[in-house]
């Protein structure tokens, strides 16, 4: 299953991201349109900003493996898609009782304020790649596969190595 | 990889050039658009602001994130304040081109520009007079002096009035007076705009937007009419002449030089420069049969206009003329000036020219232009590119056959003497019904929409509908290459419009010029408003702008409505993250200046916006539909 990768160097918490998700669960997809809709469309990534280290970081849904929040719902609302092997939220089934949000490590179970249901990151399930690692202008947001994202990094970490290894220095 | 050329212009030559682009790998404007995508929603709403170092602050479309900047400003302050620098950044651009021709002038009446002198003395006298200037019993050059003097003051004015204001309908007066928005000085409100969005001075909206519209008029009425009047005066005013335009224009065997950018002092003295019989000869020695100058944009249509010199392309066919391969010297001055053609005529032989000592772009050969050398720097430039030829590489030659016939030159002047020196015939076609009323439609190219496709199908419409088309600008560019501005379009007019043009021998779209001959549209409008006895705003007339894309653009619209003209805008403009501003340019304003903007991007709903418009005016007026 292809994930949202972050590379958190490469952000400039521009929050073209969170701009992008809102549109895309909009009800006409469509910015300009979007801006006046109600219910007023909402983002499932967060910008996070660290002021100490003056860094902003994208957060988003992991789709854990042994996803905390399927386990403690007690109306089975989130639960595994075994096909997409997502985690995916039912509205229906949603009782907003929050012990999902309690449970999330990373806190990415937002609250749909007409309906007062939870609401989380779906994966875009209309699109081949998420609207927030689209939008993102500096690439911070890779939409792959985690085996693929770790061979990338291997190459990028064995390349500063092997130009350590001719200059005697590593950068 | 499947072509992606049909989807980016409705134009055989380009899409021709596209293709070639595509197989040499080569990128243009298009290439570089995709690879913005998705752009950035803040700036296309228009709710960030860098104006402080505070900043930047960006307010959240959705409500969720923060509502207002750091100093408090909101999105309807936001958006407010960065149309009114888009609109200063336009007037400036007009407005410091008219500086320019008027110092030009200035320095000729000094005899400091021995190249310029005065080709039309009717105009230039007709000016003094308008400025109250005595020419009775005068020679032309203390006529000329003085009103050079008169013209630069225009600039510098505190007070007001801009003497072609009163050009005006009465009403229109009356009614920007009451408002507060007659400009009072050419640079006194562009600088005040600057002023007005510094942090923590203007910040309310409508009150911002007032000093847009003001400012707005210091150009249409102030620095663009300038500019028309004073390059009339220097270089003629434009009557109906037959030309050619399209990528075919370039020739296979004669030196290429396309001329690129705004400015006619330059290009008119490129053009006297290239009939130099040493240079001929040099040209000839080169191999070449002779030297072939183009024009491109709108420095292309002020020589099209005036000399029937043919127009190579419109704005989004600059690189695609390099791409040809034929190109020897790209020659430019100011505005609209891809810097990507650096990085292009480095592909191929071409020189890329720059000129003007406010512009510079890479790669650039630099030949600054000065008025007192002008002619001297001019042959240099046309040697240049002669000298040139020899470095073609022929098998990089590929110039597409399309060309097109075009009929230009309708100054409002060549208007009123195509109908017989009164607006008197215009009008009776109006309210009798055969012409329903005036489409003025200008403006850019932009890669948001398919190459020419808003500009041709819009006029289309319209005169398919009887409506009779002003054009200027790469508008006009683009109808002439869809062969619209030969008499023989009337074909495609309604039957009313069909049998005016078939008696006058006229186009069923006149190309009125440049992008500061937008001021010769207003003149012509107000021609026609002060016969019939009411406002600009009373006539059966619209206007549009279907792939507008510049600063420039904006001032432009924002001056069309504050005299009184629907206008339809093609692409959306960066305001739609305040509901207040854009309620009022699309509705407010109609109780302020009479006129409000429409945003429709397919150009066949917006005829139709447009034709609507026209028959509720002709209802007002009492005309039958
Ligand atoms: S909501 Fe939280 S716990 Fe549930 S899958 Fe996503 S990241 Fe994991
Ligand atoms: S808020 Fe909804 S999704 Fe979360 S645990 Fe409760 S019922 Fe399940
Ligand atoms: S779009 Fe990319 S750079 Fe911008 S905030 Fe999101 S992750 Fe960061
Ligand atoms: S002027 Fe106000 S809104 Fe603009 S950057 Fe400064 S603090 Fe932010």
């Amino acid at each position: 299953m292809k994930e949202v990768m972050i590379r958190p160097e490469r952000c400039m918490g521009c929050r073209s991201c969170e701009i992008a998700c809102a549109v895309e669960h909009s009800e006409s997809k469509d910015l300009f349109s979007a801006i006046g809709e109600s219910p007023v469309p909402c983002k499932r990534i967060y910008v996070e900003y660290i002021p100490d280290l003056a860094v902003a970081i994208p957060i988003t849904c992991r789709h854990c493996e042994d996803a905390p929040c399927t386990t403690v719902c007690p109306t089975k609302a989130l639960s595994r898609d075994e096909v997409s092997r997502r985690v995916i939220h039912s509205p229906e089934l949603c009782i907003g009782c929050w012990t999902c949000s309690m449970v999330c490590n990373y806190g990415v179970i937002g609250r749909q304020k007409e309906a007062r249901v939870a609401m989380k990151c779906d994966l875009c399930p209309d699109r081949e790649i998420p609207a927030c690692v689209e939008a993102c202008p500096t690439r911070a947001l890779v939409y792959a596969e985690v085996k693929d994202f770790s061979g990338i990094k291997r190459s990028q970490a064995a390349l500063k190595l092997a130009k350590g290894m001719q200059t005697g220095s590593i950068p | 990889m499947a072509s992606k050329a049909q989807d980016r212009s409705i134009d055989p030559a380009s899409l021709i050039m596209l293709k070639q682009a595509e197989k040499e790998g080569i990128e243009t404007a298009w290439d570089r658009y995709e690879k913005q995508q998705p752009q950035c929603s803040f700036g296309q709403l228009g709710i960030c602001c860098r104006n402080c170092n505070m900043g930047p602050c960006r307010i959240d479309p959705f409500g969720e994130g923060a509502d207002k900047g750091v100093c408090g400003a909101t999105a309807d302050i936001i958006v407010a304040r960065n149309l009114l620098r888009m609109i200063a950044a336009g007037a400036a651009a007009h407005s410091d081109h008219a500086r320019d021709a008027v110092l030009t002038f200035k320095k000729m009446t000094e005899g400091k520009a021995g190249s310029y002198n005065i080709k039309d003395e009717a105009k230039l006298k007709a000016l003094a007079v308008e400025y109250g200037i005595p020419v009775e019993d005068r020679n032309r050059e203390e006529i000329a002096s003085e009103l050079a003097r008169a013209l630069l003051e225009e600039f510098g004015k505190q007070e007001g009035p801009i003497q072609f204001t009163r050009r005006a309908p009465e009403a229109r007066l009356k009614l920007w007076a009451k408002l507060g928005i007659e400009p009072r000085g050419i640079d006194r409100e562009i600088v005040e705009c600057m002023h007005r969005t510094h942090i923590g001075v203007d910040n309310d909206p409508t009150h911002i937007l007032l000093h847009g519209l003001r400012t707005s008029l210091s150009d249409g009425w102030g620095g663009s009419m300038i500019a028309t009047d004073v390059q009339d005066v220097l270089f003629g005013t434009p009557t109906p002449i037959k030309s050619t335009v399209n990528l075919g224009v370039l020739a296979e065997d004669k030196v290429n030089l396309v001329m690129h950018g705004h400015e006619p002092i330059l290009s008119e003295m490129i053009l006297e420069a290239s009939e130099d019989p040493n240079i001929q000869k040099l040209a000839k020695e080169k191999g070449a049969k002779g030297i072939n100058i183009v024009g491109m944009c709108c420095t292309g249509n002020e020589t099209l206009m005036r000399h029937g010199i043919p127009t190579a392309g419109n704005f989004l066919q600059q690189e695609l003329a390099v791409i040809t391969g034929a190109v020897e010297a790209m020659v430019v001055d100011v505005q609209c000036i891809m810097p990507a053609l650096g990085a292009l005529t480095s592909c191929y032989h071409t020189k890329f020219i720059s000129t003007s000592p406010k512009a510079d772009f890479p790669g650039t050969v630099r030949m600054e232009f000065h008025e007192e050398t002008a002619y001297e720097t001019a042959k240099e430039i046309v040697r240049t590119a002669v000298e040139n030829y020899p470095n073609r590489n022929p098998e990089r030659i590929n110039i597409p056959d399309e060309k097109q016939e075009c009929m230009v030159g309708f100054s409002a002047e060549a208007i009123l003497a195509a109908l017989g020196g009164t607006p008197a015939p215009l009008i009776d076609a109006i309210t009798g019904g055969a012409v329903k009323g005036i489409g003025a439609v200008v403006g850019c190219n932009n890669v948001k929409v398919k190459h020419n496709y808003g500009h041709v199908n819009l006029v289309k419409e319209l005169i398919k509908n009887n409506v009779l088309v002003v054009t200027t600008g790469c508008n006009a560019i683009a109808c002439a290459e869809a062969g619209l501005l030969v008499p023989e379009a009337a074909d495609q007019a309604g039957e009313g419009l069909k049998s005016v043009c078939e008696a006058l021998g006229i186009p069923p779209v006149l190309h009125m010029g440049s992008c500061v001959d937008i001021s010769r549209i207003l003149v012509l409008a107000s021609a026609v408003a002060k016969t019939l006895g009411v406002d600009i705003s009373d006539l059966p007339a619209a206007g549009a702008a279907p792939e507008w894309m510049s600063e420039k653009a904006v001032s432009i619209g924002t001056y069309v409505v504050s005299s009184g003209v629907y206008t339809v805008l093609g692409t959306v403009p960066p305001v739609l993250g305040s509901e207040a501003v854009t309620g009022l340019l699309t509705k407010g304003l109609n109780g302020v200046v009479k006129a409000s903007f429409a945003v429709e991007p397919d150009p066949f709903k917006a005829a139709d916006l447009m034709i609507e418009h026209i028959e509720e005016k002709r209802k007002a007026l009492g005309l039958e539909p």
